[in-house]
């Protein structure tokens, strides 16, 4: 594992409080997965940083050592791995990804 | 690069002999699967923690070989 890139996941994810790895952009996913969870995090209102690992090839690689998770994308929240695109569906669907942000005092509001 | 349902399902129940395993095909090119695993092994894991030892199983050919796996994962109910 790449340990500066390591070292800049570890500070972009305890820097904000949602952070979304993922593949193109929140306006241009490159990927159904990564848009869906967009999709899910638009739908909650909640402000989050996205990083696309298209731009940035040791981030795309490290970030699966880093989490032990092997695709993208990947949802942080307070620095703690949430999952990917089926757990963040799963626990949208259940009310648990709302009860999650809300135990953890991060805003949730209208859709965006 | 892809893999065929059975080579998947086999791979799941060498890791996790309990397990029942359903596999769909989602598109029909041996790169994009559904998957739900249910097995005794996942009591008291959280979700993460059990599709990690799906992947585990898997021996690092999702993101890889195998492009996407729609994963879900169950305890059994009398586990």
């Amino acid at each position: 594992m790449d340990a500066p890139t390591a070292d800049r996941i570890r500070r972009d994810i305890s820097e904000n409080d949602v952070v979304l790895f993922m593949k193109g952009t929140p306006v241009f996913p490159q990927c159904g997965f990564s848009a869906a969870v967009v999709q899910v995090l638009d739908q909650l209102g909640v402000k989050y940083k996205s990083f696309d690992v298209l731009l940035d090839p040791s981030l795309r690689e490290t970030i699966k050592g880093f989490s032990n998770w092997p695709t993208l994308p990947q949802l942080y929240v307070k620095a703690e791995f949430v999952g990917g695109c089926d757990i963040v569906r799963e626990m949208f669907q259940s009310g648990e990804l709302a009860e999650l942000l809300k135990s953890k005092g991060i805003a949730t509001g209208a859709p965006a | 690069m892809a893999m065929d349902a059975s080579e998947i399902e086999t791979l799941i129940k060498a890791a996790l002999p309990d397990a029942v395993v359903r596999i769909e095909d989602l598109r029909g090119d041996g790169d994009h699967y559904a998957a739900y695993v249910e097995s005794a092994a996942f009591k008291g894991c959280s979700r993460v923690q059990q599709h990690q030892m799906v992947y585990k199983a898997l021996k690092g050919r999702v993101g890889d070989q195998l492009h996407a796996l729609a994963l879900q994962t169950a305890v059994p109910k009398d586990a």
